[in-house]
Protein backbone atom coordinates (compact mmCIF):
# COMPACT_ATOMS: atom_id res chain seq x y z
CA UNK A 1 0.00 0.00 0.00
CA UNK A 2 1.54 3.25 -1.04
CA UNK A 3 -1.47 5.53 -1.17
CA UNK A 4 -1.25 6.86 2.38
CA UNK A 5 -0.73 10.60 2.70
CA UNK A 6 2.93 11.61 2.76
CA UNK A 7 2.26 13.73 5.85
CA UNK A 8 0.20 11.07 7.64
CA UNK A 9 -0.18 11.35 11.40
CA UNK A 10 -1.28 8.06 12.89
CA UNK A 11 -3.82 8.46 15.70
CA UNK A 12 -4.68 5.58 18.00
CA UNK A 13 -8.37 5.84 18.86
CA UNK A 14 -9.43 4.83 22.34
CA UNK A 15 -12.71 3.10 22.87
CA UNK A 16 -14.95 2.95 25.93
CA UNK A 17 -15.66 -0.40 27.62
CA UNK A 18 -18.78 -0.64 25.46
CA UNK A 19 -16.89 -0.08 22.20
CA UNK A 20 -17.81 3.57 21.62
CA UNK A 21 -15.23 6.09 20.49
CA UNK A 22 -13.68 7.69 23.60
CA UNK A 23 -13.85 11.45 24.13
CA UNK A 24 -10.06 11.76 23.77
CA UNK A 25 -10.36 10.97 20.04
CA UNK A 26 -11.60 14.39 18.90
CA UNK A 27 -8.65 16.15 20.56
CA UNK A 28 -6.14 13.67 19.13
CA UNK A 29 -7.56 14.02 15.62
CA UNK A 30 -7.68 17.80 16.09
CA UNK A 31 -4.01 17.77 17.06
CA UNK A 32 -3.12 15.51 14.14
CA UNK A 33 -4.83 17.83 11.66
CA UNK A 34 -2.60 20.68 12.87
CA UNK A 35 0.54 18.84 11.78
CA UNK A 36 -0.53 16.62 8.90
CA UNK A 37 -3.25 14.31 7.63
CA UNK A 38 -4.94 12.29 10.37
CA UNK A 39 -5.09 8.53 9.79
CA UNK A 40 -6.92 6.79 12.61
CA UNK A 41 -6.44 3.30 13.97
CA UNK A 42 -9.06 1.49 16.03
CA UNK A 43 -8.46 -1.86 17.70
CA UNK A 44 -11.67 -3.61 18.56
CA UNK A 45 -13.21 -6.99 19.25
CA UNK A 46 -14.73 -8.72 16.21
CA UNK A 47 -18.39 -9.53 15.83
CA UNK A 48 -19.71 -6.51 17.67
CA UNK A 49 -20.12 -4.40 14.57
CA UNK A 50 -18.08 -1.59 16.09
CA UNK A 51 -15.87 -0.99 13.06
CA UNK A 52 -18.37 0.93 10.92
CA UNK A 53 -19.58 3.07 13.81
CA UNK A 54 -16.03 3.86 14.88
CA UNK A 55 -15.04 4.80 11.32
CA UNK A 56 -18.08 7.10 11.09
CA UNK A 57 -17.31 8.82 14.35
CA UNK A 58 -13.61 9.12 13.49
CA UNK A 59 -14.40 10.61 10.08
CA UNK A 60 -16.74 13.11 11.71
CA UNK A 61 -13.85 14.09 13.98
CA UNK A 62 -11.46 14.51 11.03
CA UNK A 63 -9.88 11.14 10.21
CA UNK A 64 -8.90 10.95 6.53
CA UNK A 65 -9.32 7.23 6.85
CA UNK A 66 -9.77 4.77 9.64
CA UNK A 67 -7.87 1.52 9.87
CA UNK A 68 -9.61 -1.10 11.94
CA UNK A 69 -7.98 -4.13 13.46
CA UNK A 70 -10.40 -6.69 14.82
CA UNK A 71 -9.02 -9.14 17.33
CA UNK A 72 -10.36 -11.14 20.25
CA UNK A 73 -7.07 -10.58 22.05
CA UNK A 74 -8.12 -7.03 22.88
CA UNK A 75 -10.54 -8.43 25.45
CA UNK A 76 -8.14 -10.81 27.13
CA UNK A 77 -4.68 -9.25 26.84
CA UNK A 78 -3.31 -6.02 28.19
CA UNK A 79 -1.49 -3.57 25.90
CA UNK A 80 0.11 -6.07 23.50
CA UNK A 81 -2.79 -6.37 20.95
CA UNK A 82 -2.88 -2.60 20.51
CA UNK A 83 0.91 -2.44 20.18
CA UNK A 84 0.86 -5.19 17.55
CA UNK A 85 -1.87 -3.33 15.66
CA UNK A 86 -0.03 -0.04 15.94
CA UNK A 87 3.19 -1.63 14.67
CA UNK A 88 1.33 -3.06 11.67
CA UNK A 89 -0.39 0.27 10.96
CA UNK A 90 2.80 2.30 11.34
CA UNK A 91 4.55 -0.12 8.99
CA UNK A 92 1.87 0.44 6.35
CA UNK A 93 1.29 4.16 6.83
CA UNK A 94 4.86 5.37 7.57
CA UNK A 95 3.56 8.30 9.62
CA UNK A 96 5.49 11.42 10.60
CA UNK A 97 4.19 11.04 14.14
CA UNK A 98 2.00 8.72 16.19
CA UNK A 99 -0.45 10.38 18.58
CA UNK A 100 -1.82 8.45 21.54
CA UNK A 101 -3.89 9.61 24.50
CA UNK A 102 -1.89 10.17 27.68
CA UNK A 103 -4.22 7.85 29.58
CA UNK A 104 -3.02 4.88 31.59
CA UNK A 105 -3.79 2.53 28.70
CA UNK A 106 -2.38 4.98 26.16
CA UNK A 107 0.92 5.43 27.99
CA UNK A 108 1.45 1.67 28.18
CA UNK A 109 0.76 1.26 24.48
CA UNK A 110 2.98 4.24 23.60
CA UNK A 111 5.80 2.98 25.81
CA UNK A 112 5.81 -0.55 24.40
CA UNK A 113 5.39 0.69 20.84
CA UNK A 114 8.24 3.19 21.14
CA UNK A 115 10.51 0.56 22.69
CA UNK A 116 9.62 -1.99 20.01
CA UNK A 117 10.22 0.37 17.10
CA UNK A 118 13.11 2.29 18.72
CA UNK A 119 11.12 5.46 18.17
CA UNK A 120 11.66 8.51 20.37
CA UNK A 121 8.76 9.27 22.68
CA UNK A 122 7.38 12.59 23.94
CA UNK A 123 5.02 12.22 26.90
CA UNK A 124 2.13 14.30 28.19
CA UNK A 125 2.22 16.84 25.37
CA UNK A 126 -0.17 19.78 25.66
CA UNK A 127 0.28 20.79 22.04
CA UNK A 128 1.93 19.81 18.78
CA UNK A 129 3.25 21.82 15.86
CA UNK A 130 5.42 21.31 12.83
CA UNK A 131 8.53 23.18 11.79
CA UNK A 132 10.96 22.69 8.87
CA UNK A 133 12.52 19.70 10.55
CA UNK A 134 9.41 17.88 11.62
CA UNK A 135 6.92 17.44 14.41
CA UNK A 136 7.44 19.31 17.68
CA UNK A 137 5.66 18.44 20.95
CA UNK A 138 4.95 21.06 23.63
CA UNK A 139 5.02 20.16 27.30
CA UNK A 140 4.17 21.90 30.55
CA UNK A 141 6.29 20.50 33.39
CA UNK A 142 6.86 20.85 37.13
CA UNK A 143 3.21 21.64 37.68
CA UNK A 144 3.07 24.19 34.89
CA UNK A 145 6.15 26.16 35.99
CA UNK A 146 8.05 25.53 32.74
CA UNK A 147 7.17 25.13 29.09
CA UNK A 148 9.32 22.82 27.01
CA UNK A 149 9.41 21.68 23.43
CA UNK A 150 10.78 18.38 22.24
CA UNK A 151 11.37 16.74 18.89
CA UNK A 152 12.86 13.60 17.37
CA UNK A 153 16.44 13.63 16.09
CA UNK A 154 15.02 11.70 13.13
CA UNK A 155 12.14 9.39 12.31
CA UNK A 156 8.59 9.46 13.63
CA UNK A 157 7.91 10.86 17.09
CA UNK A 158 5.53 8.97 19.38
CA UNK A 159 3.53 11.54 21.34
CA UNK A 160 1.16 10.96 24.24
CA UNK A 161 -1.26 13.88 24.37
CA UNK A 162 -2.71 15.17 27.65
CA UNK A 163 -6.46 14.64 27.69
CA UNK A 164 -8.43 17.83 27.28
CA UNK A 165 -5.35 19.89 26.37
CA UNK A 166 -6.08 20.26 22.65
CA UNK A 167 -8.86 22.70 21.82
CA UNK A 168 -8.42 22.56 18.08
CA UNK A 169 -10.87 20.34 16.19
CA UNK A 170 -10.45 18.86 12.72
CA UNK A 171 -13.02 19.23 9.96
CA UNK A 172 -15.22 16.23 9.24
CA UNK A 173 -14.20 14.09 6.28
CA UNK A 174 -15.93 11.40 4.26
CA UNK A 175 -15.96 7.97 5.86
CA UNK A 176 -13.15 5.69 4.71
CA UNK A 177 -12.86 2.37 6.47
CA UNK A 178 -10.04 -0.05 5.87
CA UNK A 179 -9.50 -3.34 7.68
CA UNK A 180 -6.01 -4.24 8.64
CA UNK A 181 -4.88 -7.79 9.33
CA UNK A 182 -3.24 -8.20 12.69
CA UNK A 183 0.25 -9.59 12.74
CA UNK A 184 0.39 -10.91 16.29
CA UNK A 185 3.88 -10.53 17.71
CA UNK A 186 3.37 -13.34 20.19
CA UNK A 187 4.84 -11.07 22.88
CA UNK A 188 3.87 -12.32 26.31
CA UNK A 189 1.04 -10.23 27.72
CA UNK A 190 -0.74 -9.76 30.99
CA UNK A 191 -4.12 -11.50 31.06
CA UNK A 192 -7.26 -9.46 31.67
CA UNK A 193 -9.34 -11.68 33.95
CA UNK A 194 -12.33 -9.41 34.38
CA UNK A 195 -13.36 -5.86 33.56
CA UNK A 196 -15.87 -3.65 35.26
CA UNK A 197 -16.86 -0.30 33.83
CA UNK A 198 -16.64 2.44 36.45
CA UNK A 199 -20.05 4.03 36.24
CA UNK A 200 -20.19 7.63 37.25
CA UNK A 201 -23.37 7.89 39.27
CA UNK A 202 -24.23 11.31 37.89
CA UNK A 203 -24.44 13.16 34.64
CA UNK A 204 -21.67 15.55 35.72
CA UNK A 205 -18.86 16.17 33.26
CA UNK A 206 -15.72 14.10 33.59
CA UNK A 207 -12.97 15.75 35.62
CA UNK A 208 -10.32 15.20 32.97
CA UNK A 209 -10.87 17.65 30.17
CA UNK A 210 -13.66 19.55 31.97
CA UNK A 211 -14.01 23.26 31.19
CA UNK A 212 -15.19 24.02 34.73
CA UNK A 213 -14.13 22.31 37.92
CA UNK A 214 -15.32 22.79 41.49
CA UNK A 215 -13.03 21.14 44.04
CA UNK A 216 -13.33 20.63 47.76
CA UNK A 217 -10.74 20.06 50.44
CA UNK A 218 -10.43 19.11 54.06
CA UNK A 219 -12.27 22.33 54.93
CA UNK A 220 -15.54 20.66 54.01
CA UNK A 221 -15.21 18.58 57.15
CA UNK A 222 -17.09 15.41 56.23
CA UNK A 223 -18.35 13.30 53.36
CA UNK A 224 -21.91 14.52 54.01
CA UNK A 225 -20.92 18.18 53.91
CA UNK A 226 -18.89 17.56 50.73
CA UNK A 227 -22.29 17.57 48.98
CA UNK A 228 -21.98 21.36 48.98
CA UNK A 229 -19.14 21.05 46.45
CA UNK A 230 -21.33 18.88 44.25
CA UNK A 231 -24.21 21.31 44.56
CA UNK A 232 -22.10 24.22 43.33
CA UNK A 233 -20.63 22.04 40.58
CA UNK A 234 -24.15 21.21 39.38
CA UNK A 235 -25.17 24.87 39.46
CA UNK A 236 -22.23 25.63 37.14
CA UNK A 237 -22.33 22.45 35.07
CA UNK A 238 -18.86 21.72 36.41
CA UNK A 239 -16.92 18.56 37.19
CA UNK A 240 -16.18 17.71 40.81
CA UNK A 241 -12.58 17.61 42.03
CA UNK A 242 -10.92 17.25 45.39
CA UNK A 243 -7.63 17.73 47.19
CA UNK A 244 -5.66 14.73 48.33
CA UNK A 245 -6.58 15.60 51.92
CA UNK A 246 -10.28 15.28 51.08
CA UNK A 247 -9.68 11.98 49.30
CA UNK A 248 -7.56 10.60 52.14
CA UNK A 249 -10.27 11.65 54.60
CA UNK A 250 -12.74 9.59 52.57
CA UNK A 251 -15.00 12.46 51.50
CA UNK A 252 -14.86 11.40 47.84
CA UNK A 253 -13.30 8.60 45.73
CA UNK A 254 -9.69 8.91 44.56
CA UNK A 255 -10.55 9.35 40.88
CA UNK A 256 -11.60 12.92 41.76
CA UNK A 257 -8.19 13.88 43.13
CA UNK A 258 -6.63 16.92 41.48
CA UNK A 259 -2.92 17.46 41.80
CA UNK A 260 0.55 16.09 41.45
CA UNK A 261 -0.54 12.50 41.96
CA UNK A 262 -4.10 12.84 40.72
CA UNK A 263 -5.57 14.41 37.64
CA UNK A 264 -4.07 17.55 36.12
CA UNK A 265 -6.73 19.93 34.90
CA UNK A 266 -6.60 23.12 32.83
CA UNK A 267 -10.20 24.33 32.90
CA UNK A 268 -11.56 27.77 32.08
CA UNK A 269 -12.72 28.02 35.68
CA UNK A 270 -11.41 26.30 38.80
CA UNK A 271 -13.15 26.90 42.12
CA UNK A 272 -11.28 25.68 45.22
CA UNK A 273 -13.42 25.33 48.33
CA UNK A 274 -11.74 24.72 51.69
CA UNK A 275 -8.49 23.79 49.96
CA UNK A 276 -5.33 25.23 51.50
CA UNK A 277 -3.37 24.89 48.27
CA UNK A 278 -0.37 22.67 48.98
CA UNK A 279 2.20 22.74 46.19
CA UNK A 280 1.09 19.25 45.17
CA UNK A 281 -2.45 20.45 44.65
CA UNK A 282 -1.43 23.61 42.82
CA UNK A 283 0.68 21.48 40.48
CA UNK A 284 -2.52 19.95 39.15
CA UNK A 285 -4.62 23.07 38.67
CA UNK A 286 -2.60 26.27 38.37
CA UNK A 287 -2.78 26.26 34.59
CA UNK A 288 -6.53 26.94 34.93
CA UNK A 289 -7.53 30.17 33.16
CA UNK A 290 -9.49 31.53 36.14
CA UNK A 291 -9.13 30.44 39.75
CA UNK A 292 -11.58 31.27 42.52
CA UNK A 293 -10.85 30.25 46.11
CA UNK A 294 -12.83 30.28 49.33
CA UNK A 295 -10.97 29.49 52.55
CA UNK A 296 -11.21 30.46 56.20
CA UNK A 297 -7.46 30.94 56.51
CA UNK A 298 -6.37 34.29 55.02
CA UNK A 299 -2.82 32.93 54.70
CA UNK A 300 -3.79 29.80 52.75
CA UNK A 301 -1.37 29.41 49.79
CA UNK A 302 -4.31 28.89 47.43
CA UNK A 303 -4.86 32.67 47.53
CA UNK A 304 -1.41 33.18 45.94
CA UNK A 305 -2.75 31.77 42.68
CA UNK A 306 -6.39 32.81 42.93
CA UNK A 307 -7.77 35.45 40.60
CA UNK A 308 -10.60 35.98 43.05
CA UNK A 309 -10.31 34.90 46.66
CA UNK A 310 -12.78 35.13 49.49
CA UNK A 311 -11.60 34.71 53.07
CA UNK A 312 -14.63 33.21 54.73
CA UNK A 313 -16.64 30.18 55.68
CA UNK A 314 -17.51 27.95 52.71
CA UNK A 315 -20.77 27.04 54.43
CA UNK A 316 -22.04 30.63 54.27
CA UNK A 317 -20.30 31.88 51.11
CA UNK A 318 -21.12 28.94 48.84
CA UNK A 319 -24.87 28.68 49.56
CA UNK A 320 -25.11 32.42 48.86
CA UNK A 321 -23.20 31.93 45.60
CA UNK A 322 -25.49 29.08 44.58
CA UNK A 323 -28.62 31.14 45.19
CA UNK A 324 -27.11 34.14 43.39
CA UNK A 325 -26.48 31.89 40.37
CA UNK A 326 -30.01 30.49 40.59
CA UNK A 327 -31.39 34.03 40.83
CA UNK A 328 -29.65 34.95 37.61
CA UNK A 329 -31.05 31.97 35.75
CA UNK A 330 -34.60 33.02 36.49
CA UNK B 1 12.80 -15.01 43.77
CA UNK B 2 14.57 -11.83 42.82
CA UNK B 3 12.56 -8.59 42.84
CA UNK B 4 14.13 -5.47 41.37
CA UNK B 5 12.61 -2.20 42.55
CA UNK B 6 13.26 0.88 40.46
CA UNK B 7 13.86 3.87 42.70
CA UNK B 8 14.23 7.49 41.74
CA UNK B 9 15.66 10.53 43.43
CA UNK B 10 13.45 13.54 42.75
CA UNK B 11 13.30 17.17 43.85
CA UNK B 12 11.11 17.46 46.94
CA UNK B 13 7.69 18.75 45.86
CA UNK B 14 7.42 20.62 49.16
CA UNK B 15 9.95 23.11 47.81
CA UNK B 16 10.38 25.13 44.65
CA UNK B 17 11.61 22.94 41.81
CA UNK B 18 13.81 24.47 39.15
CA UNK B 19 15.05 23.55 35.72
CA UNK B 20 18.34 24.89 34.41
CA UNK B 21 17.37 27.13 31.49
CA UNK B 22 20.74 26.53 29.78
CA UNK B 23 20.76 22.76 29.82
CA UNK B 24 17.11 21.97 30.43
CA UNK B 25 18.18 19.60 33.21
CA UNK B 26 16.83 19.54 36.73
CA UNK B 27 18.66 22.04 38.92
CA UNK B 28 19.57 19.65 41.72
CA UNK B 29 21.08 22.38 43.85
CA UNK B 30 17.86 24.40 43.87
CA UNK B 31 15.85 22.07 46.05
CA UNK B 32 16.09 19.19 48.48
CA UNK B 33 16.35 15.79 46.86
CA UNK B 34 14.32 12.91 48.23
CA UNK B 35 13.48 9.34 47.37
CA UNK B 36 10.27 9.61 45.38
CA UNK B 37 7.31 8.62 47.54
CA UNK B 38 5.97 6.28 44.87
CA UNK B 39 9.39 4.55 44.74
CA UNK B 40 9.10 3.98 48.48
CA UNK B 41 5.66 2.43 48.03
CA UNK B 42 7.01 0.19 45.27
CA UNK B 43 9.77 -0.90 47.62
CA UNK B 44 7.21 -1.54 50.35
CA UNK B 45 5.34 -3.97 48.05
CA UNK B 46 8.59 -5.90 47.52
CA UNK B 47 9.60 -5.83 51.19
CA UNK B 48 6.14 -6.92 52.32
CA UNK B 49 6.38 -9.92 50.01
CA UNK B 50 9.93 -10.67 51.17
CA UNK B 51 8.61 -10.66 54.72
CA UNK B 52 5.88 -13.20 53.95
CA UNK B 53 7.67 -15.62 51.61
CA UNK B 54 10.97 -17.45 51.77
CA UNK B 55 13.95 -16.79 49.55
CA UNK B 56 12.88 -13.38 48.25
CA UNK B 57 15.74 -11.01 47.44
CA UNK B 58 14.98 -7.33 46.92
CA UNK B 59 17.41 -5.33 44.78
CA UNK B 60 17.24 -1.57 44.26
CA UNK B 61 18.05 -0.16 40.86
CA UNK B 62 18.50 3.50 40.02
CA UNK B 63 19.97 5.52 37.20
CA UNK B 64 20.99 8.85 38.68
CA UNK B 65 23.99 11.11 39.23
CA UNK B 66 26.58 9.99 41.76
CA UNK B 67 25.14 12.44 44.28
CA UNK B 68 22.00 10.30 44.52
CA UNK B 69 23.83 7.45 46.28
CA UNK B 70 22.77 8.63 49.73
CA UNK B 71 19.12 8.72 48.66
CA UNK B 72 19.35 5.21 47.21
CA UNK B 73 20.90 4.00 50.48
CA UNK B 74 17.68 4.94 52.23
CA UNK B 75 16.11 2.02 50.39
CA UNK B 76 18.78 -0.28 51.79
CA UNK B 77 18.04 1.06 55.27
CA UNK B 78 14.36 0.27 54.70
CA UNK B 79 15.28 -3.35 54.02
CA UNK B 80 16.43 -3.99 50.44
CA UNK B 81 19.31 -6.47 50.23
CA UNK B 82 21.48 -4.66 47.71
CA UNK B 83 21.57 -1.76 45.30
CA UNK B 84 22.70 -1.16 41.75
CA UNK B 85 23.39 2.47 40.90
CA UNK B 86 24.02 3.43 37.29
CA UNK B 87 25.94 6.70 37.61
CA UNK B 88 27.47 8.08 34.45
CA UNK B 89 27.76 11.75 33.48
CA UNK B 90 27.27 10.70 29.85
CA UNK B 91 23.72 9.66 30.77
CA UNK B 92 22.74 13.11 32.06
CA UNK B 93 19.76 14.30 30.07
CA UNK B 94 19.10 10.80 28.70
CA UNK B 95 15.73 10.58 26.94
CA UNK B 96 13.20 7.89 27.79
CA UNK B 97 14.51 5.53 25.13
CA UNK B 98 18.11 5.63 26.38
CA UNK B 99 16.92 5.43 29.99
CA UNK B 100 14.84 2.34 29.23
CA UNK B 101 17.64 0.63 27.30
CA UNK B 102 20.14 1.30 30.08
CA UNK B 103 17.82 0.13 32.86
CA UNK B 104 16.81 -2.95 30.85
CA UNK B 105 20.49 -3.86 30.39
CA UNK B 106 21.08 -3.53 34.14
CA UNK B 107 17.97 -5.59 34.94
CA UNK B 108 19.13 -8.36 32.60
CA UNK B 109 22.61 -8.29 34.13
CA UNK B 110 21.21 -8.57 37.67
CA UNK B 111 18.62 -11.18 36.72
CA UNK B 112 14.98 -10.84 37.81
CA UNK B 113 11.64 -12.50 38.41
CA UNK B 114 9.72 -9.31 39.01
CA UNK B 115 10.41 -5.62 38.40
CA UNK B 116 8.36 -3.12 40.41
CA UNK B 117 8.18 0.59 39.59
CA UNK B 118 5.99 3.49 40.62
CA UNK B 119 3.28 4.37 38.10
CA UNK B 120 4.38 8.01 37.75
CA UNK B 121 7.38 9.85 39.15
CA UNK B 122 6.63 13.18 40.78
CA UNK B 123 9.11 15.02 38.56
CA UNK B 124 8.97 13.67 35.02
CA UNK B 125 5.47 12.16 35.34
CA UNK B 126 6.20 10.16 32.20
CA UNK B 127 4.51 6.98 33.26
CA UNK B 128 5.77 4.98 30.28
CA UNK B 129 8.92 3.37 31.62
CA UNK B 130 7.33 0.20 33.01
CA UNK B 131 5.80 -0.60 29.61
CA UNK B 132 9.03 0.24 27.79
CA UNK B 133 11.03 -2.05 30.08
CA UNK B 134 8.52 -4.88 29.64
CA UNK B 135 8.87 -4.64 25.87
CA UNK B 136 12.68 -4.56 26.00
CA UNK B 137 12.79 -7.42 28.51
CA UNK B 138 10.18 -9.36 26.50
CA UNK B 139 7.88 -9.91 29.48
CA UNK B 140 4.29 -8.87 30.31
CA UNK B 141 3.51 -5.43 31.75
CA UNK B 142 0.87 -5.00 34.44
CA UNK B 143 0.72 -1.32 35.24
CA UNK B 144 -1.15 1.01 37.58
CA UNK B 145 -1.92 -1.74 40.08
CA UNK B 146 -3.81 -0.61 43.16
CA UNK B 147 -3.46 -4.02 44.78
CA UNK B 148 -0.78 -6.65 44.21
CA UNK B 149 -0.58 -10.35 44.99
CA UNK B 150 2.69 -12.11 44.28
CA UNK B 151 3.08 -15.89 44.17
CA UNK B 152 6.09 -18.04 43.28
CA UNK B 153 5.28 -17.92 39.58
CA UNK B 154 2.76 -15.13 39.00
CA UNK B 155 1.70 -11.63 39.87
CA UNK B 156 -1.87 -10.37 39.86
CA UNK B 157 -3.79 -7.35 41.03
CA UNK B 158 -6.42 -4.71 40.48
CA UNK B 159 -5.86 -2.14 37.80
CA UNK B 160 -8.05 0.94 37.71
CA UNK B 161 -8.06 3.28 34.76
CA UNK B 162 -10.29 6.29 34.15
CA UNK B 163 -13.32 4.35 33.06
CA UNK B 164 -12.81 0.74 34.11
CA UNK B 165 -11.45 -1.49 36.84
CA UNK B 166 -9.94 -4.81 35.89
CA UNK B 167 -8.42 -7.86 37.49
CA UNK B 168 -5.19 -8.78 35.76
CA UNK B 169 -2.56 -11.49 36.15
CA UNK B 170 0.74 -12.33 34.53
CA UNK B 171 3.21 -15.16 34.76
CA UNK B 172 6.66 -14.26 36.06
CA UNK B 173 9.00 -12.80 35.01
CA UNK B 174 7.03 -9.56 34.61
CA UNK B 175 7.20 -5.80 35.07
CA UNK B 176 4.55 -4.10 37.19
CA UNK B 177 3.90 -0.53 38.27
CA UNK B 178 1.93 0.42 41.34
CA UNK B 179 -0.17 3.42 42.35
CA UNK B 180 -0.26 5.43 45.53
CA UNK B 181 -3.33 3.45 46.60
CA UNK B 182 -0.82 0.95 48.01
CA UNK B 183 0.35 1.34 51.60
CA UNK B 184 2.85 3.89 52.84
CA UNK B 185 6.39 2.62 53.12
CA UNK B 186 7.93 1.54 56.41
CA UNK B 187 10.40 3.93 58.00
CA UNK B 188 14.02 2.86 58.23
CA UNK B 189 14.99 2.15 61.85
CA UNK B 190 18.40 2.54 63.47
CA UNK B 191 19.25 -1.13 62.96
CA UNK B 192 18.33 -0.85 59.30
CA UNK B 193 20.43 2.25 58.83
CA UNK B 194 23.47 0.56 60.41
CA UNK B 195 22.95 -2.63 58.38
CA UNK B 196 22.62 -0.62 55.16
CA UNK B 197 26.25 0.45 55.43
CA UNK B 198 27.40 -3.14 54.97
CA UNK B 199 25.02 -4.08 52.15
CA UNK B 200 26.32 -4.56 48.60
CA UNK B 201 26.15 -1.28 46.65
CA UNK B 202 27.29 -1.58 43.08
CA UNK B 203 28.01 1.46 40.92
CA UNK B 204 27.97 0.97 37.15
CA UNK B 205 28.69 3.07 34.09
CA UNK B 206 26.91 2.91 30.75
CA UNK B 207 29.96 1.11 29.31
CA UNK B 208 29.67 -1.61 31.98
CA UNK B 209 26.24 -2.31 30.53
CA UNK B 210 27.31 -2.16 26.91
CA UNK B 211 25.35 1.04 26.36
CA UNK B 212 26.69 3.80 24.12
CA UNK B 213 24.92 6.99 25.30
CA UNK B 214 26.00 9.11 22.34
CA UNK B 215 24.93 6.65 19.66
CA UNK B 216 23.54 8.98 17.01
CA UNK B 217 22.30 6.13 14.85
CA UNK B 218 19.45 5.62 17.34
CA UNK B 219 16.63 8.15 17.06
CA UNK B 220 16.16 10.08 20.26
CA UNK B 221 13.96 12.78 21.69
CA UNK B 222 15.66 16.12 22.27
CA UNK B 223 14.56 19.25 24.04
CA UNK B 224 14.41 22.08 21.53
CA UNK B 225 13.14 24.92 23.71
CA UNK B 226 12.60 25.74 27.36
CA UNK B 227 11.05 28.73 29.06
CA UNK B 228 10.01 29.52 32.58
CA UNK B 229 6.41 30.57 32.91
CA UNK B 230 5.96 33.77 34.84
CA UNK B 231 4.56 32.81 38.24
CA UNK B 232 0.84 33.21 38.58
CA UNK B 233 0.05 36.34 40.51
CA UNK B 234 -2.64 36.67 43.10
CA UNK B 235 -5.69 38.64 42.04
CA UNK B 236 -8.33 40.13 44.29
CA UNK B 237 -8.70 38.82 47.83
CA UNK B 238 -11.62 39.99 49.92
CA UNK B 239 -12.82 39.05 53.37
CA UNK B 240 -16.39 37.84 53.52
CA UNK B 241 -18.60 40.49 55.09
CA UNK B 242 -21.84 38.70 54.43
CA UNK B 243 -21.74 39.21 50.66
CA UNK B 244 -18.82 36.94 49.69
CA UNK B 245 -21.03 34.57 47.69
CA UNK B 246 -22.66 37.43 45.79
CA UNK B 247 -19.24 38.90 45.02
CA UNK B 248 -18.06 35.59 43.54
CA UNK B 249 -21.22 35.40 41.44
CA UNK B 250 -20.50 38.92 40.14
CA UNK B 251 -16.91 37.95 39.32
CA UNK B 252 -18.11 34.88 37.41
CA UNK B 253 -20.73 36.80 35.48
CA UNK B 254 -18.36 39.66 34.64
CA UNK B 255 -15.86 37.16 33.24
CA UNK B 256 -18.54 35.16 31.43
CA UNK B 257 -17.82 32.12 33.53
CA UNK B 258 -21.36 31.53 34.73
Amino acid sequence: MTDYPADAILVLLETSPTGELAKSATGLLGAAALIGTPVALAVTAPGRGDAQALAEQAAAAGAERTLVVETDAVQTQLTVPQVDALAAAAGAVAPDAVLISNSIEGRDIAGRFAARTSAPIAVDAIGVSRDDEGVVARHSVYGGAYNLESAATFGPLVVTVRQGAIESRAEARPIALETLELQASGAEATTIESVEAIEEASSRPELRGATRVVSGGRGLGSAEKFALVEELADALGAAVGASRAAVDAGYIPANHQVGQTGVSVSPQLYIALGISGAIQHKAGMQTAKNIVAVNKDPDAPIFEVADFGVVGDVFTVVPQLISALAERKR
Amino acid sequence: MKIIVLVKEVPDTYGERKLDLETGLADRAASESVLDEISERALEVALAHAGSADGVEVVLLSMAPESAAATIRKGLAMGAASAVHIADPALAGADLGLTARTLAAAIRRTGFDLVITGNLSTDGSGGVLAAMLAELLEVPNATALSSVEITADSVSGTRSTDDRAMRVSAPLPAVISITEALPDARLPNFKGIMAAKKKPFETLTAADLGIEPQDLSVASSIMTAIAEKPPRTAGVKITDEGDGGTKIAEFLIENRLA
